[in-house]
């Protein structure tokens, strides 16, 4: 470190950084929460979907940043989460890693501090969840383990706050007793590695190889675990001893092969669980009654995961959720959009007819209005699966489901992404796509996200309402083969892309079934409220410019003027010549009449009337090319769309018989027609709060890759289901 | 002491201790992070549904990984 970051710390020395690290279900998070309260800040490390979580703290007088670095198990280079803790700590160096344990299972626990202490970083242990060690009648020696490593540990119980005063209490003492400085541990890793080791030291430390970033060992060591991210730098950086130290470790590793069997990397990571084997020998842990021979959640699972009746429990639990969510969350989204409604009528009466009007009251309350009606559903449903998650069912659901998932290249937590999707029709994609973010496998989670919009959402059955009631006897049963027929979309097609452009091997599954517990109410706030939020923020933006582009699409460039001045005749003629009650009827044909032609004759109805020769492949006219262009912003638009192409006005999604009857007559469309675009509207480009909530969880590149794959696979597919369908009846 | 085999073939509630792990690269890797490591007691306490994936008891916690994952993973029987 130079002078000057070290001058900067002493006189910064009453503001001090916290790292909060330790594995996924140690209770972290709840710690994180209790210590920073509502002053919190969540941000993306750039270019990956890793959250940035930091907050601020106030102890004694200091003032503390608190940075919540992601849950990992390890450091290596193999997971982004692994990768931003180890680089958040090795580059901007906080005064202090404050690692949270679960004290239940202390050795799987220490092996991610002892990481820690490798590096050097100054760390205070956080033995947390002592609650639950106490009441499996076990004690743990802190004094004795703390004498061991040398450093600070702390009991705690985050769920309560216990400890907490006086966990920062030693994190800062031990923070400014340190000063900055690190002290990397030394582990022995045996006879065969140990003289490798020193002379690879010898020959970082010669050349200062890497030296700003890491402990000489350290950088050692990685070498010999074969870590990506540290070799690649290493060749960067000072090619010529990175190949020197590239060279002594593959030598090694031959020599452990053959004389060992296994490479250098096990080796290490079984002298690491070694060493703690011995840290916990002569009673750091004693058990003072005798232990019972299941726990409660070993007990619980037999039942939840048992053969027949897990499965059976797990539809039960997704069922009432589903249920719950869409149910409970219809209340507050109704007032969300009474309160839309009462804003564009208030518009409406407020400016001029005319253009403003038309872009105030269709373009942006309307489209804002209909994205923002969702943020009372997400947040229902996140609730949900927060709760699912943190009381650990949900890692059972994907035990339970893994095996059928694997088959299509997903992950057993792919489940509840698509349930919440519209696996039960009537869901929605924009929190199904959030949902995957508790997926921790890279191309599993592509996969899925990417899938889920096939799904039967909410927007999607009116349409289908629709079709059924106009071409077929039974609705329900077109609704169940529809709803199936998203599944099986979804599935076929995530095996189809993780057989192309998502090839590879399938993600470890290596998981923790974490012991069930009761979440906090404040983690389930905090968490839904950090969605929900930026999902508004979303809408305020992007959502709002795409809401305008579409509305001018559908407005501009608006009828030439002889034609209003002809409409405008029309309504001269019919208001001279008919009596009240047939006038209101003659003036609503005028109106819609004109609507229609002003579509048709908008960029969107140019659009769809130069497409006709192609779509007409799948039977679709101008008319249901405007509606599905509609479709893009949101499938909800598609209905009432199409009531303006048949000059019936603006028609309501819920109440559309008139529409339906309306299709049924018109020559134009079949059963062929019907099933064409059933298949069409299932599978094509998401809609656009969608796509951009894909973009936020992906990237905009399989954002654009879900608008223009999904578009061109539901067309092919939409034009087979035509051709089939009309050859078989003959139509 | 029984004949070493693969985690796989181990049933619900028997006892083992883990002798060797063959697993290289990030499967390697993840494996022995949780600490599935030579000498370590081990219980088989479940299999999902489809009888993949395992749910072993190792550590004070509980762990659960493929089939094809246990496939890496060599054992020594208990007698329970």
């Amino acid at each position: 470190m130079d002078i000057l970051q070290q001058v900067s710390r002493i006189i910064m020395d009453k503001h001090l950084t916290l790292a909060l690290a330790g594995n996924p279900n140690s209770g972290k998070t709840t710690m994180y929460n209790s210590l920073t309260g509502a002053r919190q800040r969540v941000g993306n490390y750039p270019g990956i979907t890793v959250e940035h979580r930091e907050g601020d703290a106030r102890h004694n007088g200091h003032e503390l940043t608190i940075v919540d670095l992601p849950g990992t198990y390890s450091l290596t280079a193999y997971t982004p989460e692994e990768l931003v803790a180890r680089d958040y700590i090795v580059e901007r160096r906080p005064h202090a890693v404050v690692n949270i344990l679960d004290a239940t299972s202390l050795e799987r626990n220490l092996y991610l501090s002892l990481q820690f202490m490798e590096l050097g970083v100054p760390v205070v242990l956080a033995l947390n969840m002592m609650d639950s060690v106490r009441k499996q009648g076990k004690e743990i020696d802190t004094a004795l383990l703390s004498q061991r490593l040398g450093l600070p540990v702390v009991e705690t119980v985050a769920r309560t706050g216990d400890g907490k005063d006086e966990l920062m209490e030693e994190a800062i003492r031990f923070a400014e007793e340190k000063q900055g400085q690190w002290a990397p541990l030394a582990i022995s890793y045996g006879p065969d590695l140990d003289p490798v080791i020193d002379e690879m030291v010898a020959v970082v430390e010669k050349n200062a190889f890497l030296a700003k970033r890491a402990p000489a060992r350290w950088v050692a060591i990685k070498y010999l675990e074969n870590d990506e991210q540290v070799i690649k730098m290493g060749e960067r950086k000072d090619p010529e001893t990175a190949a020197v130290l590239t060279k002594m470790a593959e030598s090694v590793a031959r020599h452990c092969r053959s004389t060992l069997k296994i490479s250098p990397e096990s080796l290490i990571a079984d002298y690491r669980y070694g060493y703690i084997a011995a840290l916990m020998k002569e009673g750091v842990v004693r058990a003072v009654r005798p232990q019972e021979r299941l726990q409660f959640s070993d007990q619980l699972d037999k039942v939840l995961t048992q053969q027949f009746m897990g499965p059976a429990i797990m539809v039960a639990i997704l069922y009432a959720i589903f249920y719950a969510t869409f149910t409970l969350g219809e209340i507050p989204m109704g007032w969300v959009e009474t309160f839309f409604a009462w804003l564009s009528d208030t518009a409406t009466a407020v400016l001029p007819e005319g253009l403003l009007q038309s872009l105030v009251v269709d373009g942006i309350i309307g489209g804002v209005g209909g994205v923002l009606g969702f943020v009372p559903l997400i947040m229902v449903m996140f609730m949900m699966i927060a709760f699912l998650e943190d009381s650990g069912y949900m890692a059972r659901m994907a035990y339970m489901m893994d095996r059928v998932m694997r088959a299509f290249g997903l992950h057993g937590s792919s489940v509840m992404p698509f349930i919440v999707s519209g696996g039960i029709a009537g869901g929605c994609a924009v929190p199904g796509v959030m949902a995957t973010r508790t997926l921790r496998s890279p191309k599993e989670k592509l996969a899925t996200v990417l899938t889920a919009p096939f799904m039967s959402c909410g927007a999607k059955v009116p349409v289908i309402i629709l079709i059924a009631a106009a071409f077929f006897e039974n609705s329900a049963s077109v609704m169940f083969w529809t709803v199936l027929g998203g599944w099986a979309a979804a599935l076929v097609v995530a095996k189809l892309l993780r057989s192309t452009v998502i090839k590879g091997e399938s993600t470890p599954f290596v998981m923790e079934l974490p012991p069930y517990r009761m979440p906090t109410l404040r983690g389930l706030l905090i968490h839904t409220w950090e969605r929900a939020w930026s999902y508004i923020k979303k809408a305020g933006t992007v959502i709002l410019g795409i809401s305008i582009l579409i509305w001018a699409m559908m407005t501009f460039p608006g009828l030439p003027e002889n034609e209003t001045a002809q409409y405008q005749a029309q309504r001269t003629a019919a208001e001279a010549t008919l009596s009240a009650d047939a006038l209101e009827t003659r003036l609503a044909e005028i109106d819609n009449s004109e609507s229609q032609h002003a579509l048709k004759h908008s960029a969107a109805g140019k659009i769809g009337t130069g497409m006709e020769s192609l779509t007409q492949l799948a039977g679709f006219d101008w008319r249901t090319n405007i509606a599905l262009l509609g479709g893009f912003a949101a499938k909800e638009v598609i209905v009432s769309t199409l009531g303006t192409a048949y000059s019936l006005g603006e028609v309501d999604a819920e109440e559309a018989e008139g529409l339906s009857t309306r299709l049924a007559a018109d020559p134009t469309w079949s059963v062929a027609t019907a099933v064409a675009l059933l298949v069409f509207v299932m599978l094509y480009a998401p809609c656009f709060v969608t796509v951009v909530v894909i973009a936020r969880e992906t990237s905009w590149k399989w954002a654009t890759f879900s608008v223009v794959f999904n578009t061109g696979f539901a067309f092919v597919l939409s034009v087979m289901a035509y051709q089939v369908t009309r050859a078989i009846m003959g139509g | 002491m029984a004949e070493m085999m693969s985690l796989r073939k181990m049933k619900v509630d028997q006892k083992g201790v883990i002798r060797m792990v063959t697993g290289e690269g990030e499967l390697g890797r993840r494996i022995r992070d949780m600490g599935i490591v030579p000498n370590t007691e081990f219980t088989v306490v479940g299999k999902a549904p489809l009888k993949d994936p395992v749910a072993i008891r190792l550590r004070d916690f509980t762990l659960t990984l493929r089939n094809s994952e246990a496939d890496f993973i060599f054992v020594d029987a208990l007698e329970a």
